[in-house]
């Protein structure tokens, strides 16, 4: 393993999009490790209702925890991390992404750069339907004693959105999150300002929800778990609502357009997937500490994963979601609410189902993460419930996010190539009664 | 005559299963996995192909004059017979073996003391083989190793004392020779065998009107039987090992879907506990796997746990059903961790337990395990199929016909002597199914 994040494993030439990305999460972490010198606040925040054309209307950097924590697993640090934070007393069974990031803060808190992330100077909680954020920013601000800021998304236990859960949300951006924000950076808040990000953000999601959907193609162009990954980074981090997005998205979006226009499949870390075999939904994240070794076992395989639920924890953007620069406070409101990670079994279940069926995949996979409770509760239930609608095969592997010792090469592989077997079996035996009908 | 052969390479064991063009299975091997899959698949392959002469020399025998009665003895006399002659070739590969390893350093000065040695106790081993083979002998294992190690191992140390030479010097020449011998490949010649076997057989045993050049000539029929090695389709954790092309890999999980449906064809949901994992399988009518769950992260509840514990009991794995059978009452086990419930054994025995409550309790613990497995893969439907090696435990059994009566009613349980060849046969039908389409294309 090597220990210099810069001796990346042997690459096949990158596309324009990937080398900028690279570029922009470089200049991202060098800005946040330079906090210091140049004199930046920052705002540690989550994914799942990341408030960033909000954030950076105060001048704040965004740090974001959980990207942190799955940068540390794609470089094979994650591992010692976990086990430092079990020494410091947190158990087995916590979400690895919280024990990776105390661990890494015990550790001197390394940025990908190598150098130090500096302390918040504000936490800001948007509660997504996952509780462990609540603890987790619990344990961070009993580290930094920095003020902490608790916006509070209610479940969409019913399934939708009501206009009390809305005022409820704007009343706490008005009341709690934008007086303080402006406390902790001196900068006044300019509600054009949000606008004008805000308008941004409706660019890059217009082309990313193209270029998600462009896995409706055969073959597809792309894949929508492993590469959706990489295509929701900027997305679902420190970038929406800039230019850099802008510019990523627009690139992306005529790569991609030229893989159709030439009938070409994914682009993998071996170069291009040879030929499309299964399409594929997945559902839950995946395994970042091997996570090159996991997705190969789908494109040996010539598996390509169609859609996603991973791909939306940080917006719905497929399923008509913009943010609206017109409502701008209201506009914050919806997208927390909508996030994947705040919906319900049912609105799961239906997401899932019209993926099978939109994207004309093969069936279902669900990745259970083992630390991840928010996530993997009812997991089986969703996929029974797909199957039934579908009446396409689904399966069932079981990893976790960052935690090496809880991925088992062996018995991942076993369970996906019983599963394209399974795929294969099927087809056959539709096909002997179509014949036999 | 076309062949289709499916071999399964479990961690215990590797099975396998040979089938004519007509889908009916004709032979089946088995042999112990050791940690060379390429040997043992070729000696199951081999083992099956022994079982499919003794078929063919059934079919070619029946209604010969004289064995109109007797056939199933006289075939029993002929296989036994043909095992010795397989042990006493192995016996001789071993003491070859043995005694190449004299040139060592270890026996410098001492060659020759242990070259007689050896000769004498391949002599006695050589002498009691026959009494091995006789019709109700027990044997530990079918395995060469098991059935030679042991009896070595007993008539060494009788010879050392006598010869004065240190037991750890014999010991030692045996453990050097046997990986060697477990790992050569198999002798070819089985019809030689077969026919010397039968030539014992025929001088050893009489009976009424019986024509000696018939039963001969009609068994060298049946072993003059081209067997045509159509297709082959390898299954389990050894598959990949193995040199064979993907398009003749299967996963076990299909394989033991199709295998179970093959064997009990109204089978909807099959378990099958394996030395490393527990899989729950759910087949549609026709035997295509719905859905299946298994075991990962984790091995507790496998066959492997039986090993621990009755590594841990100082027994034989083999004794734990028998003795869990004697249990009055069950006593709880809770820890699922195989280690952990070594030291709740240790704990309960201390506690001055029956061994044979607390081996119930254990199996009890295991199928507590596998029904999780098999309710997160849908549940148990009308006919439920368990296989593979925990099958044969009468004791995980009871354990789980009360749980499935308890959980889900009253469902047909279906339980086959032969179910360790689950996999292996799975392999074979997806064997003569691809070679068939093969053929017809």
């Amino acid at each position: 393993m090597s220990t210099n994040p810069k001796t990346a494993p042997t690459e096949v030439a990158k596309d324009d999009s990937m080398l900028k990305q690279k570029a922009m999460m470089a200049s991202h972490y060098d800005r946040l490790t330079s906090a210091k010198e140049t004199g930046a606040k920052t705002c540690s925040t989550f994914v799942p209702g990341n408030l960033n054309e909000l954030i950076m209307c105060f001048g704040l950097l965004n740090n974001l925890p959980e990207v942190n924590a799955i940068q540390a697993g794609l470089r094979k640090k994650s591992g010692l991390y976990v086990m430092e934070s079990e020494k410091l007393g947190h158990s087995e069974d916590v979400c690895t992404y919280v024990k990776s990031d105390i661990g890494m803060m015990a550790k001197g808190n390394l940025a990908p750069n190598g150098k130090p992330l500096p302390d918040p100077d504000v936490l800001m909680l948007s509660y997504t339907g996952c509780f462990t954020f609540m603890k987790w920013f619990e344990l961070l601000r009993e580290e930094y004693k920095c003020p902490t800021i608790m916006l509070h998304t209610p479940y969409e236990g019913d399934g939708k959105i009501t206009e009390n859960m809305r005022d409820y949300m704007v009343k706490q951006l008005k009341e709690e999150v934008i007086p303080t924000l402006e406390e902790v950076s001196g900068v006044k808040f300019d509600i054009d300002r949000l606008r004008e990000n805000l308008k941004k953000s409706v660019k890059a999601e217009d082309d990313l929800v193209h270029v998600l959907q462009s896995a409706k193609n055969k073959p597809s162009p792309i894949d929508a778990y492993f590469g959706g990954i990489y295509y929701i980074g900027p997305i679902f981090g420190a970038f929406r609502g800039t230019d850099d997005a802008i510019d990523y998205y627009s690139t992306l979006r005529q790569e991609v357009d030229a893989r159709v226009a030439a009938g070409a499949g994914p682009v993998t870390p071996d170069g291009d997937m040879g030929p499309e075999k299964y399409r594929l939904v997945v559902e839950g994240p995946p395994n970042y500490t091997s996570f090159r070794d996991f997705w190969k076992m789908f494109y040996e395989e010539g598996a390509v994963v169609v859609a996603s639920s991973y791909t939306k924890v940080g917006g719905v953007y497929d399923l008509g979601f913009r943010h609206d620069p017109d409502n701008p406070l209201e506009t914050l409101a919806d997208y927390c609410l909508g996030v994947y990670t705040n919906r319900n079994l049912p609105q799961r279940v239906d997401m899932l189902a019209n993926y099978v069926e939109e994207y004309e995949a093969d069936g279902l996979l669900v990745n259970s993460i083992k630390s991840c409770n928010s996530f993997s509760a009812g997991q089986l239930l969703i996929m029974r419930e797909v199957e039934r609608r579908t009446g396409k095969p689904a399966a069932f592997i079981e990893t976790d996010l960052v935690d090496p010792r809880y991925f088992s090469p062996a018995n991942v592989k076993n369970r996906l190539e019983s599963y394209f077997q399974m795929v294969d079996q099927k087809r056959a035996s539709v096909t002997a009664s179509g014949v036999a009908a | 005559m076309k062949c289709f052969i499916g071999i399964d390479l479990g961690s215990t064991t590797t099975k396998a299963v040979l089938m004519d063009d007509n889908e009916q299975v004709l032979g089946q091997g088995i042999t112990n996995s050791r940690s060379n899959y390429d040997t043992a698949s070729r000696v199951a392959k081999q083992e099956a192909v022994v079982d499919t002469r003794l078929t063919l020399c059934r079919r070619g025998l029946a209604g010969a004059a004289g064995l109109e009665e007797g056939l199933d003895e006289f075939l029993g006399a002929l296989e036994r017979s043909f095992r010795l002659e397989q042990f006493l070739d192995q016996l001789g590969d071993l003491e070859a073996t043995c005694k190449t390893q004299i040139a060592g350093e270890r026996f410098a000065g001492v060659e020759k003391e242990i070259d007689a040695a050896l000769v004498a106790i391949f002599d006695e081993l050589r002498d009691s083989a026959p009494a091995l083979f006789t019709p109700g002998a027990k044997r530990k294992s079918d395995f060469f190793r098991d059935i030679a190690g042991g009896h070595y191992l007993q008539v060494a140390e009788e010879v050392a004392k006598e010869v004065g030479l240190p037991y750890e010097l014999l010991l030692n020449v045996y453990d050097k020779s046997i990986i060697d011998v477990e790992n050569r490949p198999p002798s070819e010649d089985l019809s030689g065998k077969f026919v010397d076997a039968l030539k014992r057989v025929l001088g050893q045993t009489e009976g009424d009107g019986r024509d000696a050049g018939e039963i001969e000539q009609r068994v060298k029929d049946a072993l003059a039987v081209e067997l045509e090695e159509s297709y082959v389709v390898g299954t389990g954790y050894g598959r990949v090992t193995l040199p064979f092309s993907k398009e003749h890999i299967r996963s076990e999980i299909l394989c033991h879907g199709l295998g179970a449906h093959k064997m009990y064809p109204k089978t909807r949901t099959v378990l099958d506990i394996g030395g490393q994992d527990t899989k729950g399988i759910q087949v549609d009518p026709v035997g295509i796997v719905e859905n299946f769950q298994m075991n990962d992260r984790c091995a507790a509840g496998c066959g492997r746990y039986l090993g621990y514990i009755a590594d841990e009991m100082n027994m034989g794995v083999h004794e734990l059903g028998p003795m869990a059978m004697k249990s009055t009452r069950s006593v709880r086990i809770n820890s699922t961790c195989t280690v952990f419930a070594g030291a709740e054994l240790r704990d309960r025995l201390a506690l001055g337990e029956n061994r044979a409550d607390i081996l119930a309790g254990l199996h009890r613990a295991i199928i507590l395990r596998a029904m999780s497995i098999i309710s997160r893969s849908g549940g148990i439907s009308d006919e439920f199929t368990f296989t593979g090696g925990v099958a044969k435990n009468e004791a995980a059994v009871r354990e789980l016909r009360k749980l499935v009566k308890e959980n889900y009613g009253d469902v047909k349980i279906n339980i086959d002597p032969d179910s360790i060849y689950t996999g292996a046969l799975g392999a074979a039908t997806f064997a003569y199914r691809t070679g068939m389409e093969g053929a017809r294309a």
